[in-house]
């Protein structure tokens, strides 16, 4: 009875790696980034292939598994043992061949079928209607440019849902400003990385709109942590209305408060210039996120921080509150200036 | 099939009894050591007395030796100091990771504690470990005195010594006039172009470089060494086909160092004249390649794996049979596989670069390459469950942590095979999934079977037994603590939590297992701690152990524990792969059916 109970504990011990790994359901919460709840194409792709090598591996695991518990078990020394030693067996060539020749065969399965999937992904074609963007990775923000409509954005990463039957999907070119990140939204596909004179391709085929996260899935230094990631999947017409916003300019004669104005005055004096973009005014930098538009953004500091007035300011004064070890400096303004700077990109719509 | 004889009685040999007299008297395990038997001393000269040395003398002793069996010591004894070292950098990770946007260390701490981390424990806890395990057995198992080159050996034990001390030097020395105190912090990859001057300012990736240039000397010499001594110090009759397992393996492994540890050096030697000699290999910014570092990396990183594996597989391939009381099932096959390994895995390195966008022909190659290995690995699985099949086990601690390996070993295989599949691997790579799968090879496999080599041969080299009821809370304790973290984090990487990272958002169902995983620490470091208390206190007060506890059947159980200095009073003879076999069923050995 003692033996029988301690049996249990023994398998309960060795099955619970099987039972929680791969038992456990996806998080179906709007945040959730399970690689096992796909939204897009490619992603769905890969969860399909996966339970394909899932359901082969579990039974590797299931036979191999039980022989070695029934092995362990059944071949104990028994309390009574009689001091003699086992039948020595040496070794038997046609069990090792059943044993090298079964693996071959399911080694070549999986090849074919892995093949087949990464040709499936890596080949796609690229149709008519496919919306093109181009990635660049910084330390440690997003850059999205839109070629084909001629503006720049960061961090969010907007792109149209995708109808089955005229698919749109977004193929993303992959570059990196500096050192080596990743690309990486579980839901929508598999990570592919950006780096430094090796430009890389990936695409996406979202069907359900929705918010995406995603983050760096390649350690590119101090704030790899908080390289956040967001793509937001709208219907087609929304996405077409944000597309005419991005692509305006800042009027500078539209009417803002003293403060705002004397905001816009200090920025585009200041050294925010130098790698900020904000598109109809002398401020082109490229070392930052373009903030022409910034306020049509639901975060800052690459998704580290909502995008509300008092995290704005505080990121202004002092970005290693928010981000430690990022690349922008705090500005040494006075309280005032670093109010009026807030006004002035709070009206950045 | 071939099979012996059928239920022959054991010979029974207890504790400290010795090996059966009889018909074979006067064979070399016969003869009682004599102090000329070490070194022949001309006439004359009297013998030096044995007086009690002051601790300046041993210490003198320890340094200057080039006694395999000293080196082999010193190489644990310094793994085990690092491995607390790394253990408790693992320990500051697990605790900032317990909740999210914790602040008990800084993201430059945190990312310097994952690239110490995981550099200290491959080049400084698991390598040296399985060294001194080989420097200390492989002599004794082959019938040999010494190692090949006994003061090759001594230089190689030294500069791994002094690697590893210069890699910890960076937390004094790391920025030089920055400000000191910078360990290197580009990950244990230090993939370029972090590493190039614009992104690692200071000098902690230097530090890093020159530490594995220094202790990789240090490993080539090591692997040097052993191939010398296997290929030419074996005793006679032992020939390359009855040597034990272990052996093999540390042969196989001793080539693989060779072939590994020379791109790796080659590439840190790059490194510097980039950093230093404005050279432009890696520097992306002036048209260098980050993608060849990868390949260097990675055509070293990959056959490191087995560099490290191979021995664990030598220390189960010599306690399952002892313990199930049988002969390795398929010897030839076991061999066969472990070369198919080694060959094998120096085609696999780039399915470790499945994200860094290579033409899906170059994809589907490694992936083809990667799977084939799962072949001669899952033989050897098989060939373990057969010498196990039909045997009396016997559960002592040595066993449970072999079993605990194959049980393990087996998970980690399979998630191998997961993420060996490119298409799954866009997905699990990079994520805490890789981290829970390397970490089940590494400490379920790797750690779990050195364990048990620790519990099987320490009363070889101390003489006195390692307590068993603790070693059996040892083992429980860690086993539980390892399932803990290991098993969450597998979990955690399927919810898409990416690696490295110092902390993370809420909200997205990580949070619970990282608490689980973070609770599975404890376990271990109270498993750790039975553990040093065992090697202590079992050192002083433990169960005699006489030559043979575990009624064993290499060469290693023929002479005294701990050996004498020169290790046989005569050079022994084989006949068989088992000589102590031999020995006692002399009316039935196992030379016969080899």
């Amino acid at each position: 009875m003692r033996r029988a109970r301690q049996l249990l504990v023994t398998l309960f011990t060795f099955l619970w790696p099987l039972v929680t790994s791969f038992g456990a359901t996806p998080v179906q919460s709007s945040s959730s980034t399970s690689i096992f709840s796909p939204a897009s194409t490619p992603a769905h792709t890969i969860f399909r292939f996966s339970l394909f090598v899932l359901a082969i591996i579990a039974a590797i695991f299931g036979t191999v598994f039980g022989l070695l518990v029934y092995a362990a078990v059944r071949f104990r020394m028994k309390a009574d043992d009689d001091g003699r030693e086992p039948p020595q067996i040496y070794g038997s060539n046609e069990i090792e061949l059943a044993w090298t020749v079964l693996p071959v065969l399911i080694v070549f399965v999986l090849f074919v079928t892995a093949a087949r999937v990464i040709h499936q992904i890596q080949d796609a074609r690229r149709p008519p209607g496919a919306i093109e963007v181009t990635v660049v990775g910084h330390q440690f923000w997003w850059e999205f440019r839109y070629p084909q409509y001629g503006f720049v954005t960061a961090n969010e990463l907007h792109v149209p849902v995708s109808d089955p039957k005229h698919p749109t999907p977004t193929f993303l070119k992959l570059l990196s400003a500096d050192t080596d990140h990743g690309f990486w939204v579980p839901r929508l596909a598999g990570k592919t990385d950006l780096i430094p004179n090796h430009p890389n391709q990936t695409w996406i085929e979202p069907h359900e709109t929705g918010i995406y996260f995603g983050q760096c899935s390649q350690y590119c230094g101090v704030e790899h942590a908080k390289m956040l990631l967001r793509v937001y999947v709208q219907p087609r017409a929304d996405f077409d209305r944000w597309v005419r916003t991005q692509q305006q300019a800042d009027p500078p004669d539209v009417p803002m408060s003293t403060l705002a104005a004397e905001g816009r005055r200090v920025f585009l004096t200041a050294a925010c210039i130098n790698c900020h973009t904000i598109k109809g005014t002398v401020a082109d930098g490229r070392f930052g996120p373009d903030l022409t538009h910034l306020m049509s953004r639901d975060t800052i500091a690459s998704g580290a921080a909502l995008n509300t007035p008092k995290n704005l300011r505080l990121w202004i004064q002092n970005p290693d509150e928010i981000k430690p070890g990022c690349l922008m400096p705090a500005m040494n303004l006075t309280a005032q200036q670093f109010d009026e700077v807030a006004a002035y990109l709070m009206t950045l719509h | 099939m071939v099979v012996g004889g059928v239920c022959r009685k054991r010979a029974g040999l207890k504790a400290g009894a010795t090996l059966p007299a009889g018909p074979l008297r006067g064979r070399w395990y016969e003869r009682k050591p004599m102090a000329s038997d070490s070194m022949p001393l001309p006439q004359g000269i009297p013998l030096p007395q044995e007086t009690r040395r002051t601790w300046l003398e041993i210490a003198h002793e320890w340094v200057t030796t080039v006694d395999h069996k000293k080196l082999g010591l010193m190489y644990i004894i310094y793994a085990l100091i690092f491995l607390v070292i790394g253990g408790v950098e693992a320990t500051i990770m697990r605790i900032q990771l317990l909740v999210p946007h914790e602040h008990f260390v800084s993201p430059e701490v945190f990312n310097r504690m994952f690239t110490m981390h995981g550099t200290t424990m491959i080049f400084f806890v698991a390598m040296p470990i399985l060294f001194g395990f080989a420097n200390y057995m492989v002599p004794i198992m082959i019938g040999a005195r010494d190692m090949a080159f006994p003061r090759l050996n001594a230089f190689s034990f030294w500069m791994t010594a002094f690697g590893g001390l210069l890699l910890y030097f960076s937390f004094i020395g790391g920025n030089g006039l920055y400000g000191a105190g910078n360990a290197p912090d580009v990950g244990w990859w230090a993939y370029a172009p972090l590493t190039s001057p614009a992104f690692s300012v200071g000098h902690s990736t230097d530090f890093w470089t020159i530490a594995l240039l220094v202790s990789g000397v240090g490993s080539i010499g090591t692997a040097i060494n052993l191939i010398a001594t296997i290929f030419s110090m074996r005793c006679r009759g032992m020939t390359l086909g009855k040597m034990p397992l272990f052996a093999w393996l540390n042969l196989v492994m001793a080539g693989l160092v060779l072939l590994a540890i020379s791109p790796l050096t080659a590439a840190q030697a790059m490194l510097m004249i980039d950093r230093y000699l404005g050279g432009h290999f890696f520097d992306t910014q002036a048209g260098g390649s980050a993608a060849i570092w990868m390949h260097f990396f990675w055509i070293f990183g990959h056959p490191e794996v087995y560099v490290l594996i191979l021995p664990a597989f030598a220390f189960v391939s010599e306690i399952v049979p002892v313990f199930s009381r049988k002969v390795i099932f398929g010897y030839p096959i076991m061999v066969g596989a472990a070369v198919a390994i080694a060959f094998i895995s120096i085609s696999v390195w780039a399915h470790h670069m499945f994200t860094i966008g290579m033409p899906s022909y170059a994809n589907a190659f490694f992936v083809l390459s990667t799977m084939a290995i799962a072949v001669p690995t899952g033989i050897k699985i098989f060939n373990w469950l057969g010498t196990m099949w039909g045997g009396k086990i016997r559960y002592a601690t040595p066993m449970l942590f072999c079993l605990g390996f194959l049980f393990q070993f087996l998970i980690a295989g399979l998630t191998g095979i997961m993420l060996g599949s490119a298409p799954f691997d866009w997905q699990l790579g990079n994520s805490y999934f890789v981290v829970a799968h390397f970490h089940y090879v590494i400490v379920g496999g790797i750690l779990f079977a050195t364990f048990g080599a620790f519990y099987y041969w320490y009363p070889k080299v101390t003489g006195r037994m390692l307590d068993e009821r603790l070693g059996k809370v040892h083992f429980w304790l860690f086993l539980i603590g390892f399932q803990l973290t290991f098993d969450s984090l597998h979990i955690v990487g399927v919810l898409g939590m990416p690696r490295r990272i110092y902390t993370y958002e809420p909200g997205r169902g990580w949070e619970i297992w990282n608490i689980i995983a973070s609770i599975g620490v404890v376990f271990q470091i109270v498993a750790m701690l039975c553990f040093a208390l065992n090697l202590v206190r079992s050192y002083f007060k433990g169960k005699l152990a006489g030559n043979d506890p575990w009624d064993a059947w290499t060469l290693e159980w023929s002479t005294s524990s701990p050996p004498p200095a020169y290790n046989f009073a005569a050079i022994p003879e084989v006949r068989s792969r088992r000589p102590l076999w031999d020995i006692k069923h002399p009316e039935d050995p196992d030379w016969k059916y080899e």
